[in-house]
Protein backbone atom coordinates (compact mmCIF):
# COMPACT_ATOMS: atom_id res chain seq x y z
CA UNK A 1 0.00 0.00 0.00
CA UNK A 2 2.68 2.44 1.09
CA UNK A 3 4.81 1.50 -1.86
CA UNK A 4 2.01 2.14 -4.34
CA UNK A 5 1.40 5.54 -2.77
CA UNK A 6 5.06 6.41 -3.15
CA UNK A 7 4.78 5.32 -6.74
CA UNK A 8 1.94 7.80 -7.24
CA UNK A 9 3.99 10.54 -5.66
CA UNK A 10 7.11 9.76 -7.70
CA UNK A 11 6.43 12.02 -10.72
CA UNK A 12 5.90 15.00 -8.44
CA UNK A 13 9.01 14.22 -6.39
CA UNK A 14 11.14 13.84 -9.51
CA UNK A 15 9.77 17.09 -10.91
CA UNK A 16 10.45 18.94 -7.66
CA UNK A 17 13.98 17.56 -7.49
CA UNK A 18 14.78 18.56 -11.07
CA UNK A 19 13.04 21.92 -11.09
CA UNK A 20 13.71 23.16 -7.56
CA UNK A 21 16.11 21.09 -5.48
CA UNK A 22 18.99 20.82 -7.96
CA UNK A 23 18.88 24.49 -9.02
CA UNK A 24 18.61 25.52 -5.38
CA UNK A 25 21.69 23.47 -4.53
CA UNK A 26 23.41 25.40 -7.32
CA UNK A 27 22.31 28.68 -5.76
CA UNK A 28 23.67 27.49 -2.41
CA UNK A 29 26.97 26.73 -4.08
CA UNK A 30 27.15 30.24 -5.61
CA UNK A 31 26.50 31.76 -2.21
CA UNK A 32 29.71 30.24 -0.81
CA UNK A 33 31.90 30.33 -3.94
CA UNK A 34 31.24 33.62 -5.77
CA UNK A 35 33.29 35.70 -6.20
CA UNK A 36 35.64 33.69 -3.94
CA UNK A 37 35.06 30.69 -1.66
CA UNK A 38 33.95 31.52 1.89
CA UNK A 39 31.08 32.94 3.91
CA UNK A 40 31.86 36.53 2.92
CA UNK A 41 28.55 37.04 1.09
CA UNK A 42 26.57 36.00 4.17
CA UNK A 43 28.51 38.50 6.20
CA UNK A 44 27.72 41.21 3.64
CA UNK A 45 24.04 40.22 3.53
CA UNK A 46 23.71 40.52 7.30
CA UNK A 47 25.75 43.73 7.73
CA UNK A 48 25.33 45.79 4.54
CA UNK A 49 23.03 48.74 5.37
CA UNK A 50 21.29 48.59 1.98
CA UNK A 51 20.49 44.88 2.24
CA UNK A 52 19.41 45.26 5.88
CA UNK A 53 17.16 48.20 5.04
CA UNK A 54 15.48 46.13 2.31
CA UNK A 55 15.03 43.17 4.68
CA UNK A 56 13.65 45.47 7.34
CA UNK A 57 11.25 47.08 4.85
CA UNK A 58 10.20 43.66 3.61
CA UNK A 59 9.42 42.42 7.11
CA UNK A 60 7.60 45.63 7.97
CA UNK A 61 5.48 45.69 4.78
CA UNK A 62 4.81 41.97 4.93
CA UNK A 63 3.70 42.22 8.56
CA UNK A 64 1.35 45.09 7.72
CA UNK A 65 0.06 43.31 4.61
CA UNK A 66 -0.46 40.11 6.60
CA UNK A 67 -2.45 41.76 9.36
CA UNK A 68 -4.60 43.72 6.89
CA UNK A 69 -5.20 40.76 4.58
CA UNK A 70 -6.10 38.36 7.42
CA UNK A 71 -8.35 40.91 9.13
CA UNK A 72 -10.24 41.54 5.90
CA UNK A 73 -10.28 37.87 5.02
CA UNK A 74 -11.75 37.15 8.47
CA UNK A 75 -14.70 39.42 7.80
CA UNK A 76 -15.21 38.05 4.31
CA UNK A 77 -14.96 34.46 5.50
CA UNK A 78 -17.46 35.14 8.25
CA UNK A 79 -19.95 36.28 5.62
CA UNK A 80 -19.08 33.30 3.46
CA UNK A 81 -19.42 30.64 6.14
CA UNK A 82 -22.27 32.09 8.16
CA UNK A 83 -24.19 34.21 5.65
CA UNK A 84 -27.30 33.34 3.66
CA UNK A 85 -27.15 31.65 0.23
CA UNK A 86 -27.11 34.92 -1.75
CA UNK A 87 -24.34 36.33 0.40
CA UNK A 88 -22.39 33.09 -0.01
CA UNK A 89 -22.56 33.23 -3.78
CA UNK A 90 -21.57 36.90 -3.79
CA UNK A 91 -18.56 36.22 -1.56
CA UNK A 92 -17.52 33.23 -3.64
CA UNK A 93 -17.49 35.41 -6.74
CA UNK A 94 -15.53 38.10 -4.91
CA UNK A 95 -12.94 35.58 -3.75
CA UNK A 96 -12.73 33.36 -6.80
CA UNK A 97 -12.72 35.86 -9.66
CA UNK A 98 -9.58 37.66 -8.49
CA UNK A 99 -8.09 34.25 -7.69
CA UNK A 100 -8.42 33.20 -11.33
CA UNK A 101 -6.91 36.37 -12.77
CA UNK A 102 -3.16 36.31 -13.21
CA UNK A 103 -1.08 38.28 -10.77
CA UNK A 104 0.42 40.30 -13.58
CA UNK A 105 -2.98 41.32 -14.94
CA UNK A 106 -4.06 42.37 -11.49
CA UNK A 107 -0.95 44.47 -10.92
CA UNK A 108 -1.48 46.25 -14.25
CA UNK A 109 -5.12 46.70 -13.31
CA UNK A 110 -4.09 48.52 -10.17
CA UNK A 111 -1.67 50.66 -12.18
CA UNK A 112 -4.46 51.63 -14.58
CA UNK A 113 -6.60 52.60 -11.62
CA UNK A 114 -4.04 54.27 -9.38
CA UNK A 115 -1.18 55.77 -11.42
CA UNK A 116 -0.76 59.55 -11.81
CA UNK A 117 -2.57 59.37 -15.12
CA UNK A 118 -4.82 56.53 -14.03
CA UNK A 119 -8.58 56.48 -13.65
CA UNK A 120 -8.81 57.83 -10.10
CA UNK A 121 -6.46 60.77 -10.67
CA UNK A 122 -7.75 61.82 -14.12
CA UNK A 123 -11.41 61.59 -13.09
CA UNK A 124 -10.70 63.27 -9.77
CA UNK A 125 -9.01 66.17 -11.53
CA UNK A 126 -11.62 66.39 -14.30
CA UNK A 127 -14.38 66.56 -11.70
CA UNK A 128 -12.45 69.14 -9.73
CA UNK A 129 -12.13 66.92 -6.68
CA UNK A 130 -8.35 66.80 -6.85
CA UNK A 131 -6.07 69.77 -7.44
CA UNK A 132 -2.94 67.66 -7.74
CA UNK A 133 -2.73 63.98 -8.70
CA UNK A 134 -2.46 61.74 -5.63
CA UNK A 135 0.60 59.51 -5.43
CA UNK A 136 -1.09 56.13 -5.10
CA UNK A 137 1.50 53.87 -6.70
CA UNK A 138 5.29 53.72 -6.95
CA UNK A 139 5.33 53.87 -3.17
CA UNK A 140 4.62 51.64 -0.20
CA UNK A 141 0.91 52.42 -0.30
CA UNK A 142 0.61 50.89 -3.76
CA UNK A 143 2.68 47.89 -2.77
CA UNK A 144 0.58 47.22 0.34
CA UNK A 145 -2.68 47.68 -1.54
CA UNK A 146 -1.70 45.29 -4.34
CA UNK A 147 -0.30 42.67 -1.99
CA UNK A 148 -3.29 42.72 0.35
CA UNK A 149 -5.62 42.34 -2.59
CA UNK A 150 -3.65 39.41 -3.94
CA UNK A 151 -3.25 37.61 -0.63
CA UNK A 152 -6.79 37.83 0.83
CA UNK A 153 -8.01 34.62 -0.89
CA UNK A 154 -5.08 32.68 0.57
CA UNK A 155 -6.16 33.67 4.05
CA UNK A 156 -9.80 32.78 3.39
CA UNK A 157 -9.29 29.02 3.11
CA UNK A 158 -7.61 28.29 6.45
CA UNK A 159 -10.05 30.66 8.14
CA UNK A 160 -13.04 29.01 6.50
CA UNK A 161 -12.03 25.54 7.63
CA UNK A 162 -11.57 26.80 11.20
CA UNK A 163 -14.93 28.58 11.16
CA UNK A 164 -16.73 25.58 9.71
CA UNK A 165 -15.39 23.46 12.57
CA UNK A 166 -17.04 25.70 15.16
CA UNK A 167 -20.00 23.89 16.69
CA UNK A 168 -23.06 26.11 16.33
CA UNK A 169 -24.37 24.83 19.63
CA UNK A 170 -21.41 26.31 21.50
CA UNK A 171 -22.44 29.73 20.22
CA UNK A 172 -26.07 29.09 21.10
CA UNK A 173 -24.97 27.97 24.57
CA UNK A 174 -23.08 31.23 25.07
CA UNK A 175 -26.08 33.29 23.99
CA UNK A 176 -28.38 31.21 26.16
CA UNK A 177 -26.21 32.20 29.13
CA UNK A 178 -27.00 35.82 28.48
CA UNK A 179 -23.94 36.81 26.45
CA UNK A 180 -24.48 39.57 23.87
CA UNK A 181 -23.66 38.88 20.22
CA UNK A 182 -20.48 40.98 20.50
CA UNK A 183 -19.35 39.02 23.53
CA UNK A 184 -20.08 35.69 21.85
CA UNK A 185 -18.03 36.83 18.86
CA UNK A 186 -14.98 38.14 20.71
CA UNK A 187 -14.84 35.72 23.62
CA UNK A 188 -16.09 32.53 22.03
CA UNK A 189 -16.04 32.57 18.24
CA UNK A 190 -12.70 34.32 17.67
CA UNK A 191 -10.78 32.21 20.23
CA UNK A 192 -12.32 29.06 18.77
CA UNK A 193 -10.98 30.00 15.32
CA UNK A 194 -7.54 31.00 16.51
CA UNK A 195 -5.74 28.06 14.87
CA UNK A 196 -7.23 29.24 11.57
CA UNK A 197 -6.13 32.81 12.29
CA UNK A 198 -2.63 31.69 13.15
CA UNK A 199 -2.45 29.49 10.05
CA UNK A 200 -3.70 32.30 7.82
CA UNK A 201 -1.21 34.76 9.31
CA UNK A 202 1.75 32.45 8.70
CA UNK A 203 0.61 31.43 5.24
CA UNK A 204 0.06 35.00 4.09
CA UNK A 205 3.30 36.19 5.68
CA UNK A 206 5.32 33.47 3.97
CA UNK A 207 3.72 34.25 0.60
CA UNK A 208 4.26 37.95 1.12
CA UNK A 209 7.98 37.50 1.88
CA UNK A 210 8.65 35.94 -1.49
CA UNK A 211 6.41 38.29 -3.45
CA UNK A 212 7.96 39.68 -6.57
CA UNK A 213 5.60 40.85 -9.32
CA UNK A 214 3.22 43.06 -7.35
CA UNK A 215 5.83 44.94 -5.32
CA UNK A 216 8.08 45.32 -8.36
CA UNK A 217 5.31 46.82 -10.49
CA UNK A 218 3.39 48.80 -7.90
CA UNK A 219 6.51 49.86 -5.99
CA UNK A 220 8.05 51.10 -9.22
CA UNK A 221 11.60 50.49 -8.06
CA UNK A 222 11.20 52.86 -5.10
CA UNK A 223 10.18 50.45 -2.40
CA UNK A 224 12.24 47.41 -3.23
CA UNK A 225 11.46 44.22 -1.31
CA UNK A 226 13.76 41.25 -0.81
CA UNK A 227 12.63 39.25 -3.84
CA UNK A 228 13.22 42.23 -6.10
CA UNK A 229 16.59 42.86 -4.46
CA UNK A 230 17.66 39.29 -5.25
CA UNK A 231 16.52 39.77 -8.83
CA UNK A 232 18.49 43.04 -9.06
CA UNK A 233 21.64 41.41 -7.65
CA UNK A 234 21.47 38.60 -10.17
CA UNK A 235 20.14 40.26 -13.32
CA UNK A 236 21.19 43.89 -13.02
CA UNK A 237 24.55 43.74 -11.28
CA UNK A 238 27.11 40.96 -11.53
CA UNK A 239 26.76 40.11 -7.86
CA UNK A 240 25.44 36.56 -8.02
CA UNK A 241 27.06 35.53 -4.76
CA UNK A 242 25.21 38.13 -2.69
CA UNK A 243 21.88 37.42 -4.42
CA UNK A 244 22.38 33.71 -3.74
CA UNK A 245 23.25 34.32 -0.07
CA UNK A 246 20.09 36.42 0.45
CA UNK A 247 18.07 33.67 -1.28
CA UNK A 248 19.42 31.05 1.09
CA UNK A 249 18.71 33.25 4.12
CA UNK A 250 15.13 33.69 2.88
CA UNK A 251 14.72 29.97 2.29
CA UNK A 252 15.92 29.16 5.80
CA UNK A 253 13.69 31.82 7.37
CA UNK A 254 10.63 30.60 5.45
CA UNK A 255 11.48 26.98 6.24
CA UNK A 256 11.61 27.80 9.94
CA UNK A 257 8.27 29.62 9.72
CA UNK A 258 6.69 26.64 7.98
CA UNK A 259 8.04 24.26 10.61
CA UNK A 260 6.53 26.53 13.24
CA UNK A 261 3.21 26.40 11.39
CA UNK A 262 3.19 22.63 11.27
CA UNK A 263 4.22 22.30 14.88
CA UNK A 264 1.48 24.68 15.93
CA UNK A 265 -1.12 22.94 13.78
CA UNK A 266 -0.33 19.61 15.42
CA UNK A 267 0.44 21.05 18.83
CA UNK A 268 -1.78 21.83 21.79
CA UNK A 269 -4.89 22.10 19.64
CA UNK A 270 -7.45 24.74 20.27
CA UNK B 1 -41.99 28.86 38.18
CA UNK B 2 -45.45 28.68 36.85
CA UNK B 3 -45.77 29.07 33.11
CA UNK B 4 -48.29 28.19 30.48
CA UNK B 5 -46.75 27.18 27.19
CA UNK B 6 -48.74 27.11 24.01
CA UNK B 7 -46.59 26.08 21.06
CA UNK B 8 -46.86 25.68 17.29
CA UNK B 9 -48.93 22.56 16.92
CA UNK B 10 -51.71 23.14 19.38
CA UNK B 11 -49.61 22.27 22.36
CA UNK B 12 -50.56 23.62 25.74
CA UNK B 13 -48.49 22.76 28.74
CA UNK B 14 -48.03 24.10 32.22
CA UNK B 15 -44.85 23.32 34.10
CA UNK B 16 -44.81 23.86 37.84
CA UNK B 17 -41.89 25.27 39.80
CA UNK B 18 -39.31 22.62 40.64
CA UNK B 19 -40.81 20.01 38.34
CA UNK B 20 -38.79 17.61 36.25
CA UNK B 21 -40.68 17.36 33.00
CA UNK B 22 -39.41 15.09 30.24
CA UNK B 23 -40.32 15.61 26.61
CA UNK B 24 -40.28 12.15 25.11
CA UNK B 25 -40.93 11.03 21.57
CA UNK B 26 -39.39 9.50 18.48
CA UNK B 27 -37.06 11.66 16.38
CA UNK B 28 -38.97 14.22 14.39
CA UNK B 29 -41.84 14.26 16.86
CA UNK B 30 -41.33 17.95 17.65
CA UNK B 31 -39.92 17.57 21.14
CA UNK B 32 -36.65 19.33 20.32
CA UNK B 33 -38.46 22.10 18.44
CA UNK B 34 -40.61 22.60 21.50
CA UNK B 35 -37.50 22.88 23.69
CA UNK B 36 -35.98 25.37 21.23
CA UNK B 37 -39.11 27.50 21.52
CA UNK B 38 -38.80 27.40 25.31
CA UNK B 39 -35.16 28.46 25.01
CA UNK B 40 -35.94 31.27 22.57
CA UNK B 41 -33.67 29.99 19.79
CA UNK B 42 -36.75 29.34 17.70
CA UNK B 43 -39.86 31.47 17.59
CA UNK B 44 -43.38 30.06 17.39
CA UNK B 45 -45.51 31.39 14.54
CA UNK B 46 -48.36 31.75 16.97
CA UNK B 47 -48.95 31.08 20.61
CA UNK B 48 -47.70 32.38 23.87
CA UNK B 49 -45.06 31.63 26.44
CA UNK B 50 -45.25 33.02 29.95
CA UNK B 51 -43.04 32.70 33.01
CA UNK B 52 -44.65 33.55 36.36
CA UNK B 53 -47.39 35.28 34.44
CA UNK B 54 -44.88 37.43 32.51
CA UNK B 55 -45.20 37.30 28.75
CA UNK B 56 -41.88 36.17 27.20
CA UNK B 57 -42.73 34.82 23.77
CA UNK B 58 -40.65 37.57 22.13
CA UNK B 59 -37.86 37.62 24.70
CA UNK B 60 -34.52 36.72 23.05
CA UNK B 61 -32.65 33.74 24.53
CA UNK B 62 -29.95 35.87 26.17
CA UNK B 63 -32.61 37.77 28.11
CA UNK B 64 -34.56 34.73 29.30
CA UNK B 65 -31.96 33.65 31.82
CA UNK B 66 -32.68 29.95 31.32
CA UNK B 67 -29.95 27.39 31.66
CA UNK B 68 -29.39 25.10 28.72
CA UNK B 69 -27.50 21.84 28.29
CA UNK B 70 -27.02 20.84 24.66
CA UNK B 71 -26.58 17.52 22.99
CA UNK B 72 -22.79 17.18 22.69
CA UNK B 73 -22.36 19.50 25.71
CA UNK B 74 -21.32 22.62 23.73
CA UNK B 75 -18.48 23.45 26.11
CA UNK B 76 -16.06 26.23 25.22
CA UNK B 77 -13.06 24.26 23.97
CA UNK B 78 -10.59 27.10 24.57
CA UNK B 79 -11.51 27.51 28.21
CA UNK B 80 -10.74 25.38 31.26
CA UNK B 81 -13.49 23.73 33.29
CA UNK B 82 -13.44 26.65 35.73
CA UNK B 83 -13.50 29.25 32.96
CA UNK B 84 -16.42 27.48 31.32
CA UNK B 85 -18.42 27.58 34.53
CA UNK B 86 -17.37 31.19 35.22
CA UNK B 87 -18.46 32.42 31.77
CA UNK B 88 -22.16 33.00 32.53
CA UNK B 89 -21.21 34.57 35.88
CA UNK B 90 -18.84 37.01 34.14
CA UNK B 91 -21.60 37.83 31.67
CA UNK B 92 -23.73 38.81 34.66
CA UNK B 93 -20.94 41.10 35.84
CA UNK B 94 -20.48 39.45 39.23
CA UNK B 95 -17.44 40.24 41.37
CA UNK B 96 -14.31 38.13 41.07
CA UNK B 97 -14.59 36.75 44.61
CA UNK B 98 -18.24 35.85 44.11
CA UNK B 99 -17.41 34.12 40.81
CA UNK B 100 -14.57 32.03 42.20
CA UNK B 101 -16.66 30.96 45.19
CA UNK B 102 -19.57 29.98 42.99
CA UNK B 103 -17.31 28.14 40.53
CA UNK B 104 -15.75 26.18 43.37
CA UNK B 105 -19.18 25.20 44.70
CA UNK B 106 -20.38 24.08 41.28
CA UNK B 107 -17.23 22.04 40.57
CA UNK B 108 -17.76 20.38 43.93
CA UNK B 109 -21.45 19.74 43.31
CA UNK B 110 -20.85 17.87 40.07
CA UNK B 111 -17.92 15.96 41.58
CA UNK B 112 -15.15 17.39 39.39
CA UNK B 113 -12.80 18.50 42.18
CA UNK B 114 -9.21 18.43 40.86
CA UNK B 115 -10.25 18.81 37.22
CA UNK B 116 -10.86 22.56 37.35
CA UNK B 117 -7.83 23.50 35.27
CA UNK B 118 -8.35 20.97 32.50
CA UNK B 119 -9.69 21.78 29.07
CA UNK B 120 -12.81 19.92 27.87
CA UNK B 121 -10.70 17.89 25.41
CA UNK B 122 -8.89 16.36 28.40
CA UNK B 123 -12.10 15.09 30.01
CA UNK B 124 -14.21 11.99 29.46
CA UNK B 125 -17.73 12.26 28.05
CA UNK B 126 -19.29 11.90 31.49
CA UNK B 127 -17.03 14.59 32.93
CA UNK B 128 -17.82 16.96 30.06
CA UNK B 129 -21.47 16.33 30.77
CA UNK B 130 -20.97 17.37 34.36
CA UNK B 131 -19.20 20.56 33.31
CA UNK B 132 -22.09 21.41 30.99
CA UNK B 133 -24.52 20.85 33.85
CA UNK B 134 -22.45 22.92 36.28
CA UNK B 135 -22.11 25.74 33.76
CA UNK B 136 -25.85 25.80 33.06
CA UNK B 137 -26.72 25.82 36.77
CA UNK B 138 -23.98 28.22 37.91
CA UNK B 139 -26.19 31.30 37.79
CA UNK B 140 -29.18 29.54 39.40
CA UNK B 141 -31.52 29.83 36.41
CA UNK B 142 -35.22 29.43 37.14
CA UNK B 143 -35.45 26.79 34.40
CA UNK B 144 -32.90 24.35 33.07
CA UNK B 145 -33.48 23.03 29.54
CA UNK B 146 -31.67 19.83 28.58
CA UNK B 147 -31.51 18.53 25.01
CA UNK B 148 -30.69 14.81 25.02
CA UNK B 149 -27.72 15.37 27.32
CA UNK B 150 -26.87 11.67 27.73
CA UNK B 151 -27.15 10.54 24.14
CA UNK B 152 -23.38 10.31 23.71
CA UNK B 153 -22.72 8.31 26.87
CA UNK B 154 -22.53 4.54 27.16
CA UNK B 155 -25.23 2.71 29.07
CA UNK B 156 -23.47 2.35 32.44
CA UNK B 157 -22.36 5.93 32.55
CA UNK B 158 -25.82 7.01 31.54
CA UNK B 159 -27.30 5.29 34.59
CA UNK B 160 -24.79 7.03 36.85
CA UNK B 161 -25.48 10.41 35.29
CA UNK B 162 -29.21 9.87 35.71
CA UNK B 163 -28.77 9.33 39.45
CA UNK B 164 -26.58 12.39 39.59
CA UNK B 165 -29.10 14.43 37.65
CA UNK B 166 -31.86 13.46 40.04
CA UNK B 167 -29.73 14.41 43.03
CA UNK B 168 -28.82 17.78 41.47
CA UNK B 169 -32.45 18.44 40.63
CA UNK B 170 -33.42 17.84 44.23
CA UNK B 171 -30.52 19.90 45.60
CA UNK B 172 -31.09 22.93 43.44
CA UNK B 173 -34.87 22.91 43.23
CA UNK B 174 -34.57 24.22 39.68
CA UNK B 175 -37.28 23.38 37.16
CA UNK B 176 -35.90 20.89 34.64
CA UNK B 177 -37.29 20.40 31.15
CA UNK B 178 -35.53 17.48 29.59
CA UNK B 179 -35.69 16.11 26.04
CA UNK B 180 -34.93 12.47 25.38
CA UNK B 181 -35.92 9.60 23.14
CA UNK B 182 -34.89 7.06 25.77
CA UNK B 183 -38.03 5.83 27.53
CA UNK B 184 -36.25 4.26 30.49
CA UNK B 185 -34.48 7.53 31.14
CA UNK B 186 -37.79 9.37 31.04
CA UNK B 187 -39.46 6.91 33.41
CA UNK B 188 -36.55 7.00 35.85
CA UNK B 189 -36.09 10.77 36.07
CA UNK B 190 -39.31 12.62 35.53
CA UNK B 191 -41.99 13.99 37.74
CA UNK B 192 -44.06 14.11 34.55
CA UNK B 193 -43.54 12.84 31.03
CA UNK B 194 -44.88 14.62 27.97
CA UNK B 195 -45.17 12.27 25.01
CA UNK B 196 -44.77 13.87 21.58
CA UNK B 197 -45.67 12.42 18.23
CA UNK B 198 -46.07 14.13 14.86
CA UNK B 199 -45.81 17.56 16.41
CA UNK B 200 -48.58 16.95 18.87
CA UNK B 201 -48.66 16.36 22.57
CA UNK B 202 -50.16 12.90 23.08
CA UNK B 203 -50.20 12.76 26.85
CA UNK B 204 -48.60 14.48 29.80
CA UNK B 205 -48.71 12.68 33.13
CA UNK B 206 -46.51 11.17 35.86
CA UNK B 207 -44.39 8.22 34.61
CA UNK B 208 -46.51 5.58 36.26
CA UNK B 209 -49.70 6.92 34.78
CA UNK B 210 -48.23 7.24 31.30
CA UNK B 211 -47.02 3.65 31.46
CA UNK B 212 -50.01 2.06 33.14
CA UNK B 213 -52.82 4.24 31.77
CA UNK B 214 -51.67 5.49 28.38
CA UNK B 215 -54.22 7.77 26.77
CA UNK B 216 -53.94 6.25 23.31
CA UNK B 217 -52.44 3.45 21.32
CA UNK B 218 -49.36 5.43 20.25
CA UNK B 219 -48.39 6.15 23.86
CA UNK B 220 -49.09 2.54 24.86
CA UNK B 221 -46.89 1.16 22.11
CA UNK B 222 -44.16 3.77 22.39
CA UNK B 223 -43.46 3.15 26.08
CA UNK B 224 -42.29 -0.42 26.59
CA UNK B 225 -43.86 -3.54 25.08
CA UNK B 226 -47.58 -4.11 25.03
CA UNK B 227 -49.96 -6.84 23.91
CA UNK B 228 -53.05 -5.68 22.12
CA UNK B 229 -55.90 -8.14 21.75
CA UNK B 230 -58.94 -7.25 19.63
CA UNK B 231 -62.19 -7.63 21.62
CA UNK B 232 -65.53 -8.48 20.05
CA UNK B 233 -68.66 -8.45 22.27
CA UNK B 234 -66.67 -9.05 25.46
CA UNK B 235 -64.93 -12.01 23.86
CA UNK B 236 -61.44 -12.60 22.56
CA UNK B 237 -61.38 -15.20 19.81
CA UNK B 238 -64.62 -16.70 21.08
CA UNK B 239 -63.62 -16.94 24.73
CA UNK B 240 -65.49 -14.91 27.34
CA UNK B 241 -63.11 -12.54 29.11
CA UNK B 242 -63.50 -10.23 32.11
CA UNK B 243 -62.74 -6.82 30.76
CA UNK B 244 -61.57 -3.79 32.70
CA UNK B 245 -63.63 -0.58 32.67
CA UNK B 246 -63.13 1.76 29.76
CA UNK B 247 -63.99 2.05 26.14
CA UNK B 248 -62.17 0.76 23.11
CA UNK B 249 -62.07 -2.25 20.83
CA UNK B 250 -58.85 -3.66 22.19
CA UNK B 251 -57.62 -5.05 25.45
CA UNK B 252 -54.07 -3.93 26.21
CA UNK B 253 -51.86 -5.72 28.73
CA UNK B 254 -48.16 -5.20 29.53
CA UNK B 255 -46.11 -8.39 29.00
CA UNK B 256 -44.94 -8.48 32.61
CA UNK B 257 -48.57 -8.70 33.77
CA UNK B 258 -49.26 -11.92 31.90
CA UNK B 259 -48.46 -15.40 33.16
CA UNK B 260 -47.81 -18.72 31.50
CA UNK B 261 -49.10 -22.18 32.37
CA UNK B 262 -48.93 -25.57 30.68
CA UNK B 263 -52.59 -26.42 31.37
CA UNK B 264 -55.77 -24.37 31.31
CA UNK B 265 -55.95 -22.23 34.48
CA UNK B 266 -59.00 -22.85 36.66
CA UNK B 267 -59.80 -19.20 37.21
CA UNK B 268 -59.08 -15.78 35.71
CA UNK B 269 -58.73 -14.76 32.11
CA UNK B 270 -56.84 -17.15 29.90
CA UNK B 271 -56.16 -17.83 26.24
CA UNK B 272 -54.66 -20.87 24.59
CA UNK B 273 -51.51 -19.91 22.69
CA UNK B 274 -48.65 -21.49 20.83
CA UNK B 275 -45.06 -20.80 21.84
CA UNK B 276 -43.18 -19.44 18.86
CA UNK B 277 -39.85 -18.40 20.28
CA UNK B 278 -37.86 -17.89 23.50
CA UNK B 279 -35.22 -15.24 23.96
CA UNK B 280 -32.95 -15.62 26.97
CA UNK B 281 -32.15 -12.18 28.45
CA UNK B 282 -30.48 -13.21 31.71
CA UNK B 283 -32.81 -12.51 34.62
CA UNK B 284 -35.75 -12.49 32.25
CA UNK B 285 -36.80 -14.55 29.30
CA UNK B 286 -38.92 -13.10 26.55
CA UNK B 287 -41.48 -15.43 25.06
CA UNK B 288 -43.07 -14.85 21.69
CA UNK B 289 -46.52 -16.41 21.56
CA UNK B 290 -49.36 -16.46 19.07
CA UNK B 291 -53.07 -16.93 19.68
CA UNK B 292 -55.13 -19.33 17.59
CA UNK B 293 -56.24 -16.30 15.58
CA UNK B 294 -52.61 -15.41 14.91
CA UNK B 295 -52.34 -12.36 17.19
CA UNK B 296 -48.78 -12.00 18.50
CA UNK B 297 -48.41 -11.90 22.28
CA UNK B 298 -45.17 -11.19 24.10
CA UNK B 299 -44.42 -12.27 27.67
CA UNK B 300 -41.61 -11.30 29.99
CA UNK B 301 -41.03 -13.98 32.60
CA UNK B 302 -38.39 -14.39 35.28
CA UNK B 303 -36.11 -17.05 33.87
CA UNK B 304 -36.09 -18.86 37.24
CA UNK B 305 -39.89 -19.32 37.12
CA UNK B 306 -40.01 -20.75 33.62
CA UNK B 307 -41.42 -24.30 33.37
CA UNK B 308 -38.82 -26.94 32.44
CA UNK B 309 -38.61 -28.29 28.92
CA UNK B 310 -40.40 -25.47 27.18
CA UNK B 311 -39.66 -25.44 23.45
CA UNK B 312 -40.98 -23.62 20.43
CA UNK B 313 -44.16 -25.26 19.11
CA UNK B 314 -45.53 -26.06 22.59
CA UNK B 315 -49.22 -25.47 23.20
CA UNK B 316 -49.54 -23.42 26.41
CA UNK B 317 -51.87 -20.99 28.15
CA UNK B 318 -51.46 -17.37 29.06
CA UNK B 319 -53.49 -15.70 31.78
CA UNK B 320 -53.89 -12.32 33.46
CA UNK B 321 -55.90 -10.47 36.05
CA UNK B 322 -58.66 -8.35 34.58
CA UNK B 323 -57.56 -5.26 36.54
CA UNK B 324 -54.08 -5.42 34.99
CA UNK B 325 -55.34 -4.65 31.52
CA UNK B 326 -56.91 -1.55 30.08
CA UNK B 327 -59.09 -0.83 27.07
CA UNK B 328 -57.70 1.02 24.07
Amino acid sequence: MLRSRLFLLAPLLIFLALAYLIPFLGVMRWSVTLPEPGLGQYKTALTDPLVLSVIWRTVRICALVTVLAVAMAYMITLLWVRGGPVMRLFVELCILIPFWISVLTRAFGWLALLSNRGIINTWGQDLGLLAEPLTLVRNEFGVVLGMVHFLIPFAVFPLASAMRAVDERVLLAARGMGASRARVFWQVFVPMTKTGIFGALLLVFVFALGFFVTPALLGGGRSVLVAELIWLRIFQSPDWGLGAAISVIMMVAIGLLLMLTMKYAKGPGR
Amino acid sequence: MFGRFTALKDISMTVGRGEFVTLLGPSGSGKTTFLMILSGFEAPTSGQLTLDGREMTETPPEARGFGMVFQGYALFPHMTVEENIAFPLKVQGRSGADISRRVRDMVEMVGLGGHGHKRPAGLSGGQQQRVALARALAYSPPVLLLDEPFSALDKNLRGQMQDEMRRIHQETGTTFVFVTHDQEEALALSSRIAIFEKGQLQQIAPPREVYERPSNRFVAEFLGDINILPVTASQIEGRAIHLPDGTGDNLAIRPENMGLSLTEPTCGNALPVELRDLTYLGAETRLALATKGGVAVTLHMPTAKLPEGLAPGAAVWTSWEASRGFML
